[in-house]
């Protein structure tokens, strides 16, 4: 009996070895461990098809998917924190492109990536508001591989038909009177939105669409001002437009607001362009169950978040890393990857045949590449680190309990103050 | 457990004493009693020292420091964090939804199960089937508790209602229509249903076991005296129930200031049902602020410890007294 404990024993103390060994990486230059948050529908469809080219052309190298699934990557970034503290870094990890990853370039856990933007011609291929946006004190930090925008206003043409409104609203102003028109014409809700971060969302399109793309860009200098009249004219607009949502929306979450629209119960939703291919998901058609423009007010501004992956300082195989992060960044990558995440590249050069097949993809990317004034989304990572975030997040939310305009503003200005 | 050791000290004096050497053995007999004992649960206190006591004692350390990225090294700031907390908005509002929560979880749960109790105890018809039905949820999460009850708690309007309200409006009683949990202030009352439906045939287990136990011989002597039925419950069993109903009052109490995962559930990261141990996983681990995630954490195991303290103390004054 004795024996066969220790037996046991040696087999399982074998076993954990055998698994830390596994954890800290062979480093032998031989595999890249890649870590995400991309486990399911195009998304992991896209990540597969970069994989399949990455195997294809890099043979000797073996590809460990160190997916993490849940919570829309609160889970992943939970599990990376631990790994990069205790210093077992993956080869390279997905992140927000922008100040998101301001922590973690703050923590010394990533390597700047000026030569490798030099060597691969990404300066170039990038457009240049672009690089300043994600770059920190003159460098960059990690590849773009895709972008998705946040200020889609999504409509029903049939809802706004009913209620009399010709054109899809171009100014916040016409925006809130077409949503008094569905009002007072239709059952229909006038602006969908869902749990309280889609309030957020909202918000910042609202923020630009009022105060315009240099004015919004100046709210996310640290320190910045917003006691100022135009901040509360932007806010008031946002009131309005609050003023307009269904009731049960705590209850939802951007799913369930924004199907609202192609389904016929809402006219407005404003959720970023993934709604396009959620909306495909459902069998509903472009232009007929549901119809987009830029939301009002920021016609010719792109707000923009984008997936990236960094090089981690201590990356066990760098030269592997370093292949993968050229897989990203090309033109070949971007290509296979985004009409699979329903986004589109980052590059400027891309392939428009690629994204023939999705009526938004190829209007988006020929907007894209037509060079458009760019902005970066506070909710999504791209101008605010995660503690401004919250605060703001805090703010709006006891803002939906006291509807108290000054105190959301004052609330919004203290946050800017802390940083 | 603690009353056992001084009994045993003090037998050794009172003892006739001994020759040397007989002593010596009954000193190695006595070791032979009480050192497989220890060994037998020294590893659990070696895990529970490290694990329990080390890390609330860490946790302290990081909640009375200003380590607040994971980078910083933190100093020691005294109760900075622990004062700040009151000083926003958000705090507060969170504390006093667990407070709203905790009164309606803990009143209903008790009420609820109280009732089912005594309604067996009564001799109901079907009572091991009942029984089961009521014991049921207990082996449901929260999760799933919280996602059922999230559809059945839509607050949609009666135009669009669904769940409960769809039935109110079915069944004609659409005054009944509400706004359950995204109710500013009482929303919470809304939010203790799913737990009093989960917990409350627990508590009845609890109290149907506390109403066997009291003598069917007690309750005669009162009806003999005159007691109404009434009369019997109020001075006679009640009194009787008093340890089992404080057992059930720091049982709910506790998970009720501990919840997360039902208000996840059901509301997700939004300040309208906001509770302390949501806002101290958004400080951990959205914000990355240790400092503060720990002064949160603190709160909680002080605010725990206000129901638990008193119940260890009254069990170690009642085993004491009892001459255990």
């Amino acid at each position: 009996m004795r024996r066969r404990w220790t037996s046991v024993s040696a087999a399982a103390l074998g076993a954990v070895l055998v698994a830390s060994g596994c954890g800290g990486g062979g480093g032998g230059g031989d595999q890249v461990e890649v870590f995400s948050w991309w486990t399911g529908g195009g998304e992991e469809a896209g990540l597969n098809a970069l994989i399949e080219r990455f195997e294809e052309d890099n043979s000797g190298i073996e590809f460990v998917n160190a997916a993490v699934a849940g919570g829309s990557g609160t889970n992943a970034q939970a599990v990376l924190e631990g790994r990069l503290q205790s210093q077992d870094p993956p080869d390279s990890f997905q992140g927000h492109a922008g100040a998101e990853l301001l922590d973690y370039i703050e923590a010394g856990y990533l390597q700047p990536l000026d030569d490798f933007y030099d060597e691969q011609g990404l300066r170039e291929a990038l457009p240049d508001q672009l690089v300043e946006q994600i770059s920190y004190d003159g460098s960059v930090y990690s590849v773009p591989v895709n972008i998705h925008r946040s200020n889609v206003m999504w409509f029903n043409p049939s809802v706004l038909e009913e209620a009399g409104v010709e054109e899809p609203p171009q100014t916040l102003d016409e925006l809130i009177e077409a949503l008094e028109a569905v009002e007072a014409e239709t059952d229909a809700i006038p602006m969908a939105v869902g749990a309280q971060w889609t309030v957020d969302h909202l918000l910042e399109s609202v923020l630009l669409g009022s105060l315009g793309p240099d004015g919004y860009n100046a709210l996310w200098e640290p320190g910045a001002d917003w006691d100022t009249p135009e901040v509360a004219a932007a806010l008031e607009d946002f009131e309005a437009v609050m003023e307009h949502t269904q009731e049960e929306s705590a209850a939802e979450d951007w799913q369930e607001a924004a199907q609202r629209v192609p389904e016929g119960e809402a006219a407005f939703n404003i959720m970023g362009d993934w709604a396009a291919g959620y909306f495909d998901e459902l069998g509903k058609t472009a232009g007929e169950d549901y119809d987009w423009a830029p939301s009002p007010g920021t016609e010719g501004t792109y707000m923009w978040l984008s997936d990236s992956f960094t090089l981690p300082v201590g990356a066990p195989n760098e030269e592997a890393a370093r292949t993968w992060l050229e897989l990203v960044g090309s033109k070949e990558g971007q290509d296979a990857f985004n009409p699979l995440k329903g986004s589109i590249p980052a590059r400027s050069d891309a392939d428009p045949q690629a994204y023939a097949d999705s009526p938004y993809l190829s209007a988006a990317l020929e907007e894209w590449q037509a060079g458009p004034e760019l902005a970066g989304s506070f909710w999504h990572g791209v101008t605010v680190d995660n503690r401004w975030k919250n605060d703001i997040d805090t703010a709006v939310g006891l803002y939906l309990q006291d509807e108290d305009l000054d105190g959301l503003q004052a609330a919004l200005h203290q946050a800017a103050q802390a940083e | 457990m603690s009353t056992a050791e001084p009994a045993a000290g003090g037998a050794a004096p009172a003892a006739p004493s001994p020759a040397p050497r007989r002593r010596a053995r009954r000193g190695a007999g006595r070791a032979a009693a009480w050192l497989p004992g220890l060994l037998l649960v020294s590893p659990s206190i070696v895990l529970i020292a490290v694990f329990v006591y080390g890390m609330i004692g860490w946790n302290t350390a990081l909640a009375l420091s200003d380590k607040h990225a994971p980078i910083d090294e933190g100093s020691f700031v005294g109760a900075e964090n622990l004062i700040a907390l009151w000083q926003e908005a958000r705090w507060p509002a969170a504390v006093a939804n667990a407070v709203v929560f905790t009164v309606f979880f803990v009143g209903g749960a008790l009420l609820l199960g109280w009732l089912l109790g005594l309604l067996l105890e009564k001799g109901i018809a079907g009572e091991p089937v009942l029984r089961t039905l009521f014991l049921a949820p207990m082996a449901v999460s929260f999760i799933a508790t919280g996602v059922v009850w999230r559809w059945l708690m839509n607050p949609a309007p009666a135009e669009r209602a669904t769940g409960l309200n769809a039935l109110f409006v079915h069944l004609g009683l659409d005054f009944l229509v509400n706004d359950w949990w995204t109710a500013p202030n009482l929303g919470m009352a809304a939010m203790a249903l799913p737990a009093v439906w989960q917990l409350s045939g627990y508590i009845m287990a609890l109290f149907l076991a506390g109403f066997r136990g009291v003598p069917e011989e007690l309750r005669e002597a009162a009806r003999v005296d005159g007691c109404s039925e009434w009369q019997v419950y109020r001075h006679v069993v009640m009194p009787q129930l008093r340890p089992v109903t404080l057992t059930a009052v720091i049982i709910l109490g506790h998970m009720s200031l501990k919840v997360f995962d039902l208000i996840i559930a059901i509301a997700g990261k939004q300040i309208v049902a906001d509770v302390p141990a949501v806002y101290m996983w958004t400080m951990v681990f959205d914000v990355r602020d240790p400092a503060k995630g720990a002064a949160i954490a603190t709160y909680l195991l002080l605010a725990v410890a206000v129901f638990v303290v008193p119940y260890l103390v009254w069990t170690v004054r009642k085993e004491r007294s009892e001459g255990r």
